[in-house]
């Protein structure tokens, strides 16, 4: 029982990782850049639904809202949220990004984590330093086999949503058009454009989901663990990183896989082995899957051409 | 000709730095640009040393030094701490006496480094006496170097041991770690039965860390059941999950929290939406919890914590102080606060008590207000209706009270 409970804090904590991870491979995938920022526009997320869900409740929702008019003004927050995060990631892909499409790849590399810096002390002006508790979108927990297991609503959450947003990415880039522009640009970038598509406005595309994605793992990110500041979205989009090196980057199922697999090695580290060394331990079965396998889990070897 | 454009308007820039610094400068006391070079120091001593004939007569400006996190997570502590001194100095400034104060703050962000930074700076500045720093990290970095410059430190909340330990020139208005590592464990055993406890700290924080071994060992001495711990570092300390879920599956009923109010707060939620209700007991670093924005209060009732200052005593000078500080600040004041008040007040009896007037050198005051902590006895918001004393580590005689949180305010047990 008490297996099983690691088990699904470890899935839960990984579908975040998850969902974030796909915002990284994504956009690596086809803009061939690591969007380092990714991980600050998660907490830009977190902060927009906050106070959105803060003025929902201190204006008209009262003090004991019916279900479907809480359920309701939530998701209202969370779009708009969304929103802001879509138009954010397309402003900061056109003025940091965009201008530097043909300079090297460290130049936008060191851009990326000067724009992930900027987010953060913007934030920092903007919201204040200390830190707000996020009230989760869902409360409660499932209690299952007479009390002895417990399964909190907010962990389930995660876990139905990072599936449903896998399945619609999926079929999303293997189906529609803009889906096969993304897929053409992120083969040969040259003859996608030579064939008649408009390259920009595909990353852009790609900049606008990957940050509405951002914007649904704040949300869910922050109702798993309420403590939101400009800082919170540093280290789990670190790890959301790793977890997409590790399922293998540029693959939409590899940072899926990545993401859940990071999450439980990170539960069961803790829970059986020591809270002090998860992360090592974590890092060190990344370092050994790259070492067998250095596109990752499900990355796909191409060779360069000569 | 854009190049040499740039070049001017740096060039002007760096020119009204210089003039602003000029006039930073020519404000402060002369004392307060002594210490800026070692050379002039020792002239203006000697100065000092025939104009200071009739000894006893403490009086002058004294420019306080206050080093504090005044942003990032500990943020709350730094701005109380830096609100309360500043309450403090403008109470003492009315007074129209003989000493004065002028408060000038830094931010430390919680962080070591920055907070050597923090105290160069007001070093630069002309501080004389330092008020902190306030957390303790930061203190152990900045400690060796108020002890070789000679500057007399009192820090507010600052409370490893290591903070005051070797450093003659250091003095605490908390209690020490071990001091609030132990009191956990005593007040647990004596006023609880059938304790399984479980214990959650970060152990990339000496605070945290050094409360921790100090309740561990009292437990064991004790015969207390310590069931489950689990560790957290900075980069782990958003999810707490796995540790509560080994806490709860250990069976444990008491989860002792060594640690700041921001994790405790995701700590209280998490637990909460397991459905795991055990009695959490916090120390000090647990204050400011019901400040949180956005926390649902009603998860910390039944919170156990430490503090030596519960802002709605009815004793008059808290009341005093905590109206005012509400007035001005639009919050009520923690126990950082407090502390950070009385610290001002020990300074300044201090100061009376050795009759140190503010152009000595920063090393005469350090060493004349050294000779005279042991003697003082003080009362006041955290000394809990008895007297402050100080032995010649620096630790302060103060016991630790523990209070629990009902209908969103601190009570005694």
């Amino acid at each position: 029982m008490e297996f099983l409970s690691y088990l699904i804090n470890g899935i839960s904590m990984g579908s975040i990782y998850a969902i974030i991870a796909l915002g990284y491979t994504m956009v690596y995938g086809i803009a061939k850049m690591l969007n380092f920022a990714h991980g600050d526009v998660i907490m830009v997320g977190g902060y927009v639904a906050f106070y959105a869900m803060s003025f929902a409740s201190s204006s008209f929702l009262g003090e004991e809202p019916s279900a479907l008019a809480w359920g309701l003004s939530t998701l209202v927050c969370v779009i708009l949220a969304m929103i802001v995060c879509t138009v954010l990631g397309v402003i900061i892909e056109g003025l940091a990004y965009r201008p530097l499409r043909q300079a090297g790849s460290l130049a936008v590399l060191i851009t990326a984590i000067g724009v992930s810096y900027f987010l953060q002390n913007a934030a920092q002006l903007l919201f204040g330093a200390n830190p707000v508790n996020f009230t989760p979108v869902v409360s409660g927990q499932l209690t299952l086999f007479g009390g002895q297991l417990r399964i909190s609503y907010v962990a389930l959450l995660t876990v139905v949503a990072c599936i449903i947003i896998m399945v619609a990415l999926t079929t999303f880039t293997s189906k529609s058009k803009m889906g096969k522009a993304m897929r053409a640009c992120s083969e040969d970038r040259g003859a996608a454009q030579l064939m008649g598509i408009n390259v920009n406005r595909t990353i852009s595309m790609t900049f606008a989901i990957g940050s509405a994605l951002a914007a649904v793992a704040g949300v869910l990110m922050c109702s798993y663990s309420p403590s939101l500041k400009p800082t919170t979205g540093s280290m789990p989009g670190i790890k959301a990183f790793t977890a997409a090196v590790f399922g293998g980057i540029g693959s939409i199922p590899g940072a899926f896989l990545g993401g859940i697999l990071l999450g439980i090695i990170e539960a069961m580290a803790q829970a059986y082995i020591s809270t002090q060394l998860s992360n090592s331990i974590l890092f060190a079965v990344l370092i050994i899957v790259l070492l067998v396998k250095p596109s990752g889990l499900l990355g796909k070897y191409v060779p360069e051409k000569v | 000709m854009k190049k040499k454009n740039l070049a001017a308007l740096l060039m002007a820039g760096a020119m009204c730095f210089g003039l602003l610094a000029g006039c930073g400068n020519g404000n402060d006391n002369p004392p307060a640009d002594n210490s800026q070079s070692g050379a002039q120091e020792s002239q203006a001593a000697e100065d000092d040393t025939q104009s200071q004939a009739p000894a006893g007569e403490a009086g002058g400006t004294f420019t306080v030094g206050v080093i504090g996190p005044l942003t990032g997570g500990a943020a709350i502590y730094g701005t109380a701490v830096a609100n309360a001194a500043q309450i403090a100095v403008d109470e003492i400034n009315a007074l129209g006496g003989d000493i004065q104060f002028k408060l000038i703050s830094e931010d430390d962000t919680n962080d070591a480094e920055t907070s050597v930074n923090a105290y160069n700076t007001l070093m630069d500045q002309g501080m004389q006496i330092l008020l902190g720093t306030v957390t303790t990290t930061p203190a152990l970095a900045v400690v060796p170097y108020a002890y070789e410059d000679r500057v007399f430190t009192l820090t507010p909340s600052g409370s490893g041991d290591d903070v005051i330990e070797d450093n003659d020139n250091v003095f605490q208005v908390c209690f020490t770690d071990s001091n609030q590592g132990t009191r956990s464990a005593q007040y647990m055993d004596e006023n609880f039965e059938d304790l399984k406890i479980a214990v959650i700290y970060k152990n990339d924080d000496q605070y945290s860390q050094g409360i921790r071994d100090n309740f561990v060992a009292e437990a064991e001495s004790r015969g207390m059941e310590i069931v489950y711990e689990g560790t957290f570092n900075d980069s782990t300390s958003t999810d707490f999950n796995n540790q509560l879920t080994g806490a709860q599956s250990a069976g444990a009923n008491m989860i002792f929290l060594p640690i700041y109010y921001d994790p405790a707060s995701i700590i209280l939620t998490q637990a909460n939406a397991m459905g795991y209700e055990p009695t959490f007991f916090g120390v000090d670093g647990m204050d400011g919890i019901l400040s949180v924005k956005g926390f649902d209060t009603s998860l910390a009732e039944g919170v156990y914590l430490l503090t030596p200052f519960s802002a709605d005593a009815q004793d008059e000078a808290t009341q005093a102080f905590v109206a005012e500080y509400e007035s001005r600040f639009g919050e009520t004041p923690n126990q950082f606060a407090a502390d950070a008040y009385d610290g001002i007040y020990i300074i300044y009896e201090a100061i009376q008590a050795a009759g140190v007037t503010a152009d000595m050198s920063t090393e005469e005051i350090c060493d004349a207000l050294i000779a005279v902590m042991p003697t003082l006895s003080i009362s006041g918001l955290t000394s809990a209706g008895s007297e402050m004393t100080w032995d010649e580590n620096g630790a302060v005689s103060k016991d630790p009270a523990a209070v629990v949180i009902q209908d969103g305010v601190y009570v005694t047990p």
